[in-house]
């Protein structure tokens, strides 16, 4: 019948001092794997599509194409 | 005012009428249709075996043959001199199951995964009846033809070039990359 009191106070305290930083600790994990898998390379891929890219061409293969209302292709 | 008078009193009358039948120390009629059947007493203390009430009101057996009786003095006594079983006859005397004998499993849940796949099933074949007697033509939209004349005008308008739609396609050797 010689139980140990059982601790009355503080849970709340011990709880939070065990799974706060494990939270934190997860989330700047997971913040900065979506930062090197998708922001990063989808930053470098509007970089690298920029880079060469001859808006004029592409005007006049959409022209073509003829997806405008404003300017027919050039046969017409 | 004077219709609202009248039909206070009905409304008096018939509770009246139902607050002597609550109060009456008759108990619950089990629903039958005519004859006369048996009527617990819920206004005396009642036995359950249940799992959230390890005590229950009162005894399983509240009528003791003679041998209970005589356990039940026997009890009184000190509790070594009891053999097992009479410890036993004890526990059923006050007790109808052991907490083992409710927790048993009843494999209830095979009739009710049977019956969620069952309905699951007659529900698929409702669905094919309304496939082909209730749904309407599919729009032109969905043909194949137009399927791919849609593609073709969102590659010439370069839809979502940089990564997405028209990102995957080449244009120089007009295929898919």
């Amino acid at each position: 019948m010689s139980l140990p009191k059982p601790a009355m106070r503080g849970l709340l305290a011990k709880r939070l001092r065990f799974h706060l930083p494990i939270a934190f600790g997860l989330s700047i994990i997971a913040a900065v794997a979506f930062k090197f898998t998708v922001t990063e390379p989808r930053k470098q891929a509007y970089a690298d599509f920029y880079k060469h890219y001859d808006s004029m061409k592409e005007f006049s293969a959409m022209r073509e194409a003829g997806v405008f209302e404003s300017v027919r292709p050039t046969g017409k | 005012m004077e219709m609202l008078h009248l039909t206070a009193g009905r409304v008096a009358g018939l509770l009246s009428r139902r607050g002597v039948a609550v109060f009456s120390t008759s108990g619950v009629k089990m629903a039958s249709h005519g004859g006369v059947t048996e009527q617990t007493d819920m206004s005396v203390p009642l036995y359950c075996d249940r799992l959230d009430t390890p005590l229950p009101d009162r005894p399983y057996k509240d009528t003791l043959s003679a041998a209970d009786k005589s356990l039940k003095q026997k009890e009184k006594g000190p509790w070594n001199s009891l053999s097992k079983e009479e410890k036993l006859a004890l526990y059923r005397i006050m007790f109808n199951e052991t907490y083992a004998e409710m927790k048993k499993p009843t494999g209830e849940w095979k009739t009710v995964l049977g019956g969620i796949f069952f309905f699951i099933g007659f529900t698929g074949l409702v669905v094919l009846w309304q496939r082909y007697y209730v749904y309407p033509p599919h729009p032109r939209t969905l043909d194949d033809e137009w399927q791919a004349m849609q593609v073709k005008r969102m590659l010439d308008m370069r839809v979502n070039p940089v990564e997405g739609f028209s990102a995957k396609w080449d244009y120089e050797k007009g295929q898919w990359k």
